[in-house]
């Protein structure tokens, strides 16, 4: 079957089968920062948005999101850079292989929850595994981007006031 | 493996309800469990376009419908208002957010699963089923039926003045439970009503109700007694995560404490 | 002023070794990986992402018996389905056999492989190779493929396993490269016995004798990517492998011996790689998409799921080990007694190896006992194949020894971390079980002093009963692992000076995602006085890269890096001698000051840019040097853990609060790395010691083949993690680099355990500690 739907803000058409898993389409459409890390909905490295929400997209069937709107990194490169360069001043990637999904749901946290405490962020990223990290690096990096993003934000309310 | 050869999305209930009659026919919650399984689906019914995913809230009930996402339970402020922070408690353990953004309540009670928190919080509410064949039946009937070809179409609990509680115990914070209890108190007929609900013993959630008049100034000695009583009229089972005897001595502990943080409340 | 010159210039050769880390510029600096950007992004660069797409699709049907030979295999009707290119059995593969475990030749582990073989040995085994053009084809003739199997008994309890009347491996062809006391025949992997002083002497005269057992589980490493590799035929019809492995070279070994080919008609290319810990150090995946590639000539790949990941891999050898730990009433240790029986299930792959650490890693921790005797016998049983973990053995002998000695200072009433300064072992002291090597540089004094520090232990020891219930305990651990194997691994390094100046540091070393590319980067900009940015490195491929035996056995910084710095102090010298040609002089007057080449005599220069350019014009040799390294000694990293634990008195409910730990990897090459190492490696061990089983039924079926199963920690079950570096110097190393990456799993283990003692006064001996093992202990007091 042919679906339609909407791939990092540009519109796409797939031939699919009716059993195809979102993940699979995606990286035959090119995305392949989208990973699969257990196929059991367990791991977190598929996460993609839709419509705007953190889904997995191991388990989603591609056939369902036709006329919905999909993003991966890709589709979010500059934040993702953004954030990915405080992911690396910890050295917080390590293997890199389960940052797309992670990076796809810290930036969702930062959509849903405002300035979210230590509990709240990882509560919001349980569904994330990392092996290599221990997470305790993400955390940091998490906080000093937040802490980042306020001073930025700050400055910009002075430029705004005295301008 | 599941291999599917249809894919439709609803147009209306009745659509769904007899595409769901052939033998091979499935209907889709959020693809978490139906994927793992070995079937041949020939069409497999989509229920997203049939505003199956809003909770409403009414005088006398809080619907939720099939297609709503636990994470929509989470957040759920009528609920959180009527019956405090368990609905919440009861699904926030459940894997993560984006798991949590796309299984639905349809899929969790209409699998009647054995590990499953949204049934062993519910099934202690005053909770009916909204089929669409079979009318509106309570959730502690449907439990026990067998999976037929009917279609659920909501979930819809009563308010009522009821006191509820919600404790797990798990492995890992975000594994199944080891054991899942929720306990509910209110007045039913006039009576002091306790309903105990214990998941994941690994069988599916069971009911217990009792009409219990247990003062708030109860000793810790009778509390303990009660809590033992609910507990061993429970069944459980062994598996990878914990004995039988070892289930039963946490449903114990966690109906005892569920009870004494209600009383608690009542004083 | 010129002899002042001359001495800096005889500093600056000297640099390396030699320089003062007060003084480094690039190396123990922060620096982020020279790869975050592409993975912080989610660029292509694993495996899967560069597969070609016309790559055939491989997959492995697997034996649901743990024990079996095929009677027959019928693939008829398999073989008609539309799509199927290949359908291999045993009768297609060699009946050569050869071990998958990337070791140096000859290996250690025996050669009791075949790709496929007519006899099954655990369920999972692999009983016929599909290859076809979709995923669908394959799945539908994998169903359609009859075996028939005469079942066998199977030996499943790995106590009888030893001498048992049913044989894993009864075969004639099966060998032992090594002697490692290894007997087919007895179904025995392994077996051999060290000892120094006369311990039954020792332990006879000793006050107090703890005497008990340990047993540790099979472990998966878990890494985010499965096992995964893709194949093609290239111009020159060599086997081309793109594989996530951790050891290209021995791969290439590997599968010349499996497909029986010459070794120089394979090339194996390492890209990215999504995670190792020791998975990856065994061939797991490459045989099949190479055999069906040289049978059929076209591309393939496989791609191992998750389930494939966890039921057929190499996970942690399961052992159990019998403690015999002497000492006087003062708590002076004064001799240890191990016997460790290794599970190496179906297949021998690191058993021999693995084994002689949980001995000779965990004794030496002890510097005073007068005695020691370490025996061991590694069996074969109808389980998995185990293999390579972090810690390799260490982290299981480790959990034994610390635990008796924990259990020792209950006994004797001495707070476990004072009987440790007692009796740990110090900077100068001679380890007999550590083969006589002396701990040269050795600062687990201070790490331990730290690391209590950090916890408040003297506060907090042993409890503290928060009076809701609940208790907390504080235990502590000791660890070390070594840097590379002594007298065998092996580390090249080539570096070319391009045009503009620019350095290729071209390395056999296998970044997995530790950052080695980045550290060895470090090394080499810090050597040759430039910029990070100058320097490229790539990933390993056996057909231009220098020769390395891969990352394993905590080696990298050690191993290669050494040959980084002898490599830079080569290259050093021949700038000097084109520049001073290029000068006119002799090179004897000239300075390289990592940006040009100066004439002390006459203050004329030539930029490190011109001499690049110049290389590439009629030039008679290259400007590059290349040199190896391999140490005589394995040099201990040395560590301490402290775990605080809540436990919930009813129900044994354990809540991970903190955990504190401090190492000595010597200098730090990376802080940033380095913790991140350790962070991740301690979360591994927490998810050893909590929760991480691998449990089979009463027929060898695997019940723990998913994620939802085989739970390893979220980020809520990990409690906080604080980690400390307290340097110690090692004078053979790098800068005075010792290894990182194994050591850091060894403590939670046997820290856990000891603050779930000190809370509740239960001995868990067994893990993973379980809250219903917590709970029982509670109960049988």
């Amino acid at each position: 079957m042919e679906i339609q739907f909407i791939l990092n803000q540009k519109q796409v058409t797939a031939e699919i089968g009716a059993d195809a898993v979102l993940l699979n389409v995606l990286r035959d459409l090119g995305c392949k920062s989208v990973k699969c890390g257990c196929e059991t909905t367990n791991c977190g490295l598929c996460t993609v948005w839709i419509d705007g929400k953190s889904r997995l997209s191991c388990s989603v069937l591609a056939a369902s999101i036709a006329g919905h709107e999909v993003t991966t990194l890709e589709g979010v490169a500059e934040e993702a850079e953004e954030f990915g360069s405080f992911l690396a001043g910890e050295g917080a990637e390590q293997c890199g292989f389960c940052s797309p999904g992670f990076i796809m749901n810290v930036l969702a946290m930062f959509r849903e929850l405002d300035s979210p405490g230590i509990d709240e962020i990882k509560e919001y990223l349980a569904g994330n595994l990392c092996r290599c990290t221990g997470y305790m690096g993400q955390l940091r990096a998490i906080q000093k981007y937040m802490q980042a993003k306020k001073t930025q934000k700050m400055a910009q309310r002075r430029g705004e006031a005295t301008a | 493996m599941l291999t599917i050869s249809n894919y439709v999305k609803a147009k209306t209930p009745e659509e769904a309800y007899e595409l769901n009659q052939a033998r091979s026919s499935r209907v889709m919650g959020g693809m978490m469990w139906m994927r793992l399984g070995n079937a041949r689906v020939k069409t497999v019914i989509d229920l997203s376009e049939l505003g199956l995913d809003q909770i409403e809230e009414s005088d006398n009930v809080i619907k939720i419908g099939a297609m709503c996402t636990l994470r929509q339970l989470e957040e759920c402020e009528a609920l959180k208002e009527m019956y405090g922070d368990g609905i919440a408690e009861s699904v926030r353990h459940i894997v993560g957010v984006q798991f949590r953004n796309q299984a639905t309540v349809g899929g969790s009670i209409y699998g009647r699963f054995g590990f499953s928190d949204v049934l062993t919080a519910f099934l202690a509410l005053d909770t009916f089923v909204e089929l669409y064949d079979g009318g509106t039946i309570r959730l502690s009937e449907f439990v026990n039926r067998k999976p037929d070809k009917d279609i659920l179409l909501s979930l819809i609990v009563r308010k009522s003045k009821r006191k509820f509680r919600y404790e797990s115990i798990r492995q890992t914070k975000t594994d199944f439970p080891v054991i899942a209890c929720s306990v509910v108190t209110g007045m039913v007929h006039g009576k002091e009503t306790w309903y105990f609900c214990v998941g994941a013993r690994p069988m599916k959630a069971a009911l217990l109700e009792k009409q219990w008049e247990i003062p708030k100034d109860v000793s810790e000695e009778m509390l303990a007694e009660y809590a033992r009583q609910a507990a061993s009229e429970f069944t459980y089972g062994t598996n990878m995560r914990g004995s039988a005897e070892y289930r039963r001595h946490l449903a114990e502990v966690l109906i005892r404490r569920e009870m004494s943080s209600i009383l608690a409340e009542g004083r | 002023m010129m002899a002042a010159a001359m001495t800096e210039k005889m500093d600056k050769k000297q640099a390396g070794t030699v320089k003062n880390p007060g003084k480094l510029r690039v190396v123990n600096q922060p620096v982020s990986k020279v790869d975050a950007p592409a993975l912080v992004t989610g660029k292509a660069v694993y495996t899967n992402d560069l597969a070609p797409s016309d790559c055939l699709i491989v997959k492995v049907l697997r034996s649901p018996h743990a024990h079996a030979l095929i009677k027959d295999i019928n693939i008829t009707r398999a073989e008609a389905v539309p799509g199927i290119e290949c359908i291999l059995t045993y009768k297609d593969c060699p009946d050569k056999r050869f071990t998958m475990a990337g070791q140096t030749y000859p290996e250690p582990s025996p050669y009791d492989r075949l790709i496929l073989d007519q006899r099954v040995r655990f369920v999972g085994d692999a009983a016929a190779i599909v290859a076809g053009t979709s995923e669908e084809a394959v799945k539908k003739a994998m169903k359609l493929i009859k075996v028939k199997y005469e079942v066998l008994e199977p030996v499943l309890d790995f106590h009888t396993a030893k001498d048992n009347p049913i044989l894993v491996h009864p075969e004639e062809n099966w060998k032992s490269l090594c002697p490692v006391g290894a007997d087919n025949k007895r179904n025995l992997c392994a077996h051999e016995m060290s000892e120094s002083g006369n311990i039954e002497e020792v332990l006879a005269s000793c006050d107090y004798v703890i005497d008990r057992v340990y047993h540790t589980k099979a472990n998966q490493q878990a890494m985010m990517e499965t096992f995964r590799t893709y194949t093609y035929l290239d111009t020159y019809g060599r086997l081309n492998v793109v594989s996530s492995t951790q050891v290209p070279f021995h791969v290439r070994r590997i599968l010349a011996n499996a497909l029986d080919i010459p070794k120089h008609k394979v090339r194996v290319v390492k890209p990215r790689i999504g995670g190792g810990f020791g998975a990856k150090q065994t061939s797991v995946s490459e045989v099949y998409p190479s055999i069906v590639t040289w049978k059929t000539g076209k591309p393939a790949k496989i791609i191992y799921t998750r389930e494939e990941s966890l039921i057929a891999s190499s996970p942690r050898h399961e052992m159990e080990m019998h403690v015999r730990l002497g000492a006087d009433k003062e708590g002076n240790i004064r001799g240890i007694d191990l016997y460790t029986l290794s599970n190496t299930g179906a297949f021998g792959e690191h058993g021999p190896t693995t084994v002689g650490l949980s001995g000779h890693k965990s004794i030496p921790l002890y510097g005073k006992a007068e005695a020691f005797r370490f025996t061991y016998d590694v069996v074969y049983t109808n389980v998995m194949s185990a293999g390579a973990y972090r810690g390799y053995g260490a982290t299981q002998g480790i959990f034994a020894i610390e635990s008796a000695v924990n259990e020792l200072a209950q006994v004797l009433g001495m707070d476990p971390a004072v009987l440790r300064e007692k009796n740990m072992v110090r900077e100068g002291q001679v380890m007999p079980a550590y083969y006589g090597e002396t701990a040269r540089s050795c600062a687990l004094d201070r790490c331990l002093k730290r690391a209590k520090e950090m916890i408040g232990w003297d506060g907090k020891y042993p409890r503290r009963d928060m009076g809701n219930g609940k208790v907390r305990g504080v235990g502590v651990a000791m660890a070390m692992q070594g840097s590379g194997i002594s007298g065998v691994d092996t580390g090249s390094v080539a570096i070319k000076v391009n045009d503009d100046g620019f350095y290729s540091l071209m390395i056999g070393a296998t970044d997995m995602g530790t950052g080695c590319d980045t550290i060895l980067s470090q090394m080499a900009a810090e050597c040759l006085d430039c910029e990070l940015e100058d320097i490229i490195v790539s990933g390993v491929d056996t057909d231009t890269s220098p020769y390395d035996c891969g990352s394993y056995a905590s080696s990298t910084t050690y191993v290669t890096g050494m040959a980084v710095v002898k490599t830079c102090e080569t290259l050093r010298a021949k700038i000097c001698e084109r520049g001073a040609e290029y000068l006119g002089c002799s090179s004897d007057d000239v300075e390289f000051d990592g940006q040009k080449v100066t004439n002390l005599k006459t203050g004329d220069s030539i930029s490190r840019k011109e001499i690049g350019n110049r290389v590439m014009c009629s030039s008679n040799a290259p400007l590059s040097a290349n040199e190896a390294f391999s140490s005589p000694t394995s040099p201990p990293p040395f560590m301490a853990g402290i775990a605080e634990v809540e436990i919930d008195k009813e129900t044994g409910v354990i809540e991970l609060i903190d955990y504190a730990a401090v190492v000595d990897c010597g200098t730090v090459v990376n802080p940033n790395l380095a913790r991140i190492q350790t962070e991740g490696g301690i979360a591994q061990g927490i998810g050893m010691a909590l929760y991480e089983d691998v449990v089979y039924n009463a027929k060898g079926k695997n019940y723990s083949n998913s994620f939802m199963q085989y739970k390893i920690p979220s980020r809520l079950d990990v409690g906080n993690i604080r980690v400390e570096f307290e340097s110690s110097y090692e004078p053979t190393g790098p800068f005075g680099a010792k290894s990182i990456g194994e050591i850091v799993i060894n403590t939670p283990s046997p820290a856990i355990s000891n603050a779930i003692q000190n809370a509740v006064g239960v001995i868990i001996r067994e893990l993973p500690m379980t809250a219903e093992k917590v709970y029982r202990g509670m109960q049988g007091k």
